[in-house]
């Protein structure tokens, strides 16, 4: 390896020093994401309404162009042996559970992204292919994912899919709280189909009020738990139910969000680079030094 | 100043029995690799959505990683700490490093759903992701080990550019193109040197932050908010028994006498750094009171044991020791040892800790998968073979500096 002067050392390090705070001024930017917003909304889903038509998972197929049998069908409750997830095919599924408090009445499930307050897949996607919308909605840029899979990894409900069978354009699947539909004005698809109201669209502040209420006025039929309002810095989606959520395959989270300890690791490492350059600039001091204390040992 | 050893092209016969059993292996790897670019990756691997990470992200990508840190932890040491007695090893772990990096980003391509898209990280920058700060460094990392890879190139093409026939015309100008890139390399190289230290110790750790995300996903014996630290630690401590664990390997495969007084003294430096390694992962797991999950026995808690047992504890034990130090067997069996615990450890962390919550099977590779990661692997040791058969890389005796009687180090080539 070559021997360099000191003056060469030191030019070459200023420029490499100037550059990476140039970089570095320009990530931090990028790295930003939006705080929560008064205006956001959400759906509360009470599970004690909700009967298991499925017409959600039709209207859902349909908005969203995937391929459905047609809604008679729906109505086999066979499906319900078994318990399903969303997946490619299908962007929300219904589960249904034995109910302690009256066989007769299952517990039905809806299950689909739960749009996170601080979701992890926006923070851990190597591209920046997740967007949380003010309004609430966590979507998916096919434009810039890379296919890594990382979001299905970081995901605390393990929500989005993967289209495994495709060897070209293969899609990340996940709900997108129709925020097509939503922009017009118009409501979610499942929302607007669900013949119960047990899905409620509106000001996720607000659902939080309805949903205190619904148990304040019922404690008997409620399980006094609103499951999304904290759970991992909180979610879009709520949920009531009349018995414990752990029954109904949620799983048990803590209150800090998801990417929490993640983005203070990496924040402390870069940050605004000093310390790699700091290293940069050691690391260089301890060659200088000894290369040339072996220099003059030798000269 | 006089060269004892010098970097010199080994001559020896390339096809061995050994050598057409890898090419048997790498073949069939592309077969299986056919079919996952023709039909998809869920044609031929067990991943789903449950288990989107299989053994193509947890060896390829993390083990190769990991297994190729003798890249930059021999720099430090050879070119920053400026030890001239290591110089001997520093090609050939600029070489493996080199090539683990080609092999990591070629495992990520693999594994990519859009692979045509790799570069997106290069335009699409989101900070607060690991995976991205992985992305990237390894993207430059590897450029700059191909950078210091350069100066083997002219090295061996200065004055010897002799092209044949219609190309000999550009003999002249091929050959001042090298001299001009020898001569600006030998003022810059420094800036690479350094830059590759600093580059390595962010991904290493990053690659331990990608499962941090993954939260109560991960199995308590495992996740922590140290795994960066492990993963640093665990990597810089795995440099030297892989540089050790390839310069036996391949001394014994081209017949060559190993340097066994550079490998003691390489092996002196890993044992303090397994005690620095075990003394954090102790205290970690004091602190968050995982030990419990020791007490019961499953999968997890057998994994855990066999990593800490067989790829910590017992060599930190063996490199302490100077017999072990000083035999080449004995030697040998401790770096593998160190070199299969951190193998083991980064499959324990991406694959064997994680447990997603609605995951009706367990994940195990499919046949497609470990022929593709097998195949990689013999490419890699066959581009190994390829290049320190090509470019002078390995040091051996050089008999025009040095009287045979005074300095019989290495035994005769044959």
């Amino acid at each position: 390896m070559g021997f360099q002067n000191r003056r060469d050392f030191f030019k070459t390090s200023l420029l490499l020093t100037a550059g990476i705070t140039g970089i570095s001024s320009k990530k931090n930017k990028a790295a930003s994401l939006d705080g929560p917003s008064e205006n956001r909304m959400g759906v509360l889903v009470d599970t004690t309404v909700c009967i298991g038509c499925r017409s959600c998972e039709w209207a859902c197929k349909t908005t969203h162009g995937l391929p459905t049998k047609p809604i008679d069908s729906y109505l086999d409750r066979s499906v319900y042996d078994k318990k399903r997830r969303p997946d490619e095919h299908a962007l929300t599924v219904v589960n249904e559970y034995d109910n302690p408090n009256n066989p007769l009445l299952p517990t039905d499930v809806k299950v689909q992204c739960m749009h996170c307050e601080e979701p992890a897949c926006v923070s851990a996607c190597i591209v920046g292919a997740f967007t949380k919308h003010p309004e609430g909605a966590v979507t998916w840029d096919t434009d810039k994912c890379i296919g890594c899979r990382y979001c299905m990894v970081a995901c605390p409900f393990q929500v989005p899919s993967f289209e495994y069978s495709k060897a070209v354009q293969p899609k990340i699947m996940k709900c997108d709280f129709c925020f097509e539909r939503t922009k017009e004005g118009k409501l979610p698809a499942c929302v607007e189909v669900c013949p119960t109201e047990a899905l409620t669209y509106g000001n996720r502040n607000e659902l939080i009020e309805i949903a205190k209420q619904r148990i304040k006025r019922q404690p008997d039929k409620y399980y006094n738990h609103i499951l999304g309002e904290a759970e991992i810095g909180g979610t879009s989606w709520l949920y009531l139910a009349g018995q414990d959520f752990g029954k109904l395959d949620f799983p048990k989270l803590g209150r800090d969000p998801a990417p929490g300890v993640t983005e203070a690791i990496q924040h402390g490492i870069f940050s605004y680079f000093i310390p790699p350059i700091a290293l940069f600039a050691l690391l260089g001091s301890v060659m200088w030094i000894n290369r040339s204390k072996n220099n003059g040992e030798e000269k | 100043m006089e060269y004892l050893m010098n970097p010199t092209p080994i001559k020896k016969k390339f096809i061995t029995p050994g050598v057409v059993v890898l090419l048997i292996l790498a073949l069939n790897a592309m077969v299986f690799l056919a079919i996952r670019f023709f039909f998809g990756i869920g044609s031929m691997t067990n991943l789903d959505n449950q288990h989107p990470w299989g053994i193509w992200i947890a060896i390829d990508v993390a083990c190769g990683v990991a297994l190729a840190a003798g890249g930059f932890t021999s720099a430090a040491l050879g070119h920053i700490i400026h030890k001239e007695e290591f110089k001997v090893i520093l090609r050939p772990a600029l070489i493996t490093a080199m090539l683990g990096y080609t092999f990591v980003a070629i495992g990520v391509f693999v594994d990519l759903g859009r692979y045509y898209f790799i570069w997106h990280p290069l335009i699409f920058w989101n900070g607060t992701s690991p995976l991205f700060e992985v992305g990237l460094c390894v993207m430059i990392y590897a450029t700059v080990l191909y950078i210091e890879f350069l100066p083997i190139v002219t090295e061996r093409f200065i004055g010897h550019v002799n092209l044949k026939g219609r190309l000999s015309f550009l003999n002249v100008p091929l050959d001042a193109i090298l001299r001009f890139l020898d001569r600006g390399l030998s003022k810059t190289m420094f800036v690479f040197i350094i830059a590759g230290v600093v580059l390595s110790t962010l991904h290493q750790s990053s690659l331990g932050t990608l499962m941090v995300i993954a939260g109560p996903k991960m199995h308590p014996l495992w996740q922590t908010p140290v795994l960066p630290l492990l993963f640093l630690i665990s990597a810089i401590a795995v440099g030297f028994p892989m540089i050790i664990f390839e310069s036996l390997l391949a001394s014994r495969s081209l017949g060559l006498k190993p340097e066994m007084k550079v490998l003691s003294n390489l092996g002196r430096m890993v044992g303090p750094l397994l005690v620095i390694y075990l003394a954090i992962k102790i205290i970690d797991m004091a602190i968050r009171g995982t030990y419990v999950y020791l007490t019961e026995i499953n999968t997890a808690s057998v994994m855990f044991m066999l990593e800490v047992v067989l790829g910590v504890i017992i060599p930190l034990r063996m490199f302490f020791s100077e017999k072990v130090l000083n035999s080449r067997l004995l030697l040998f069996i401790a770096a593998s040892l160190v070199v299969f615990g951190v193998f083991l450890n980064r499959i324990n962390n991406f694959l064997v800790a994680y447990t997603p919550p609605y995951a009706l099977n367990k994940y195990f590779p499919s046949i497609g998968e470990i022929s593709v990661t097998i195949g990689f692997i013999a490419i890699l040791v066959l581009l190994y073979r390829v290049i320190v058969m090509f470019f002078p890389v390995i040091s051996i005796p050089d008999k025009k500096l040095m009287p045979k009687t005074k300095y019989a180090i290495r035994g005769e080539e044959k």
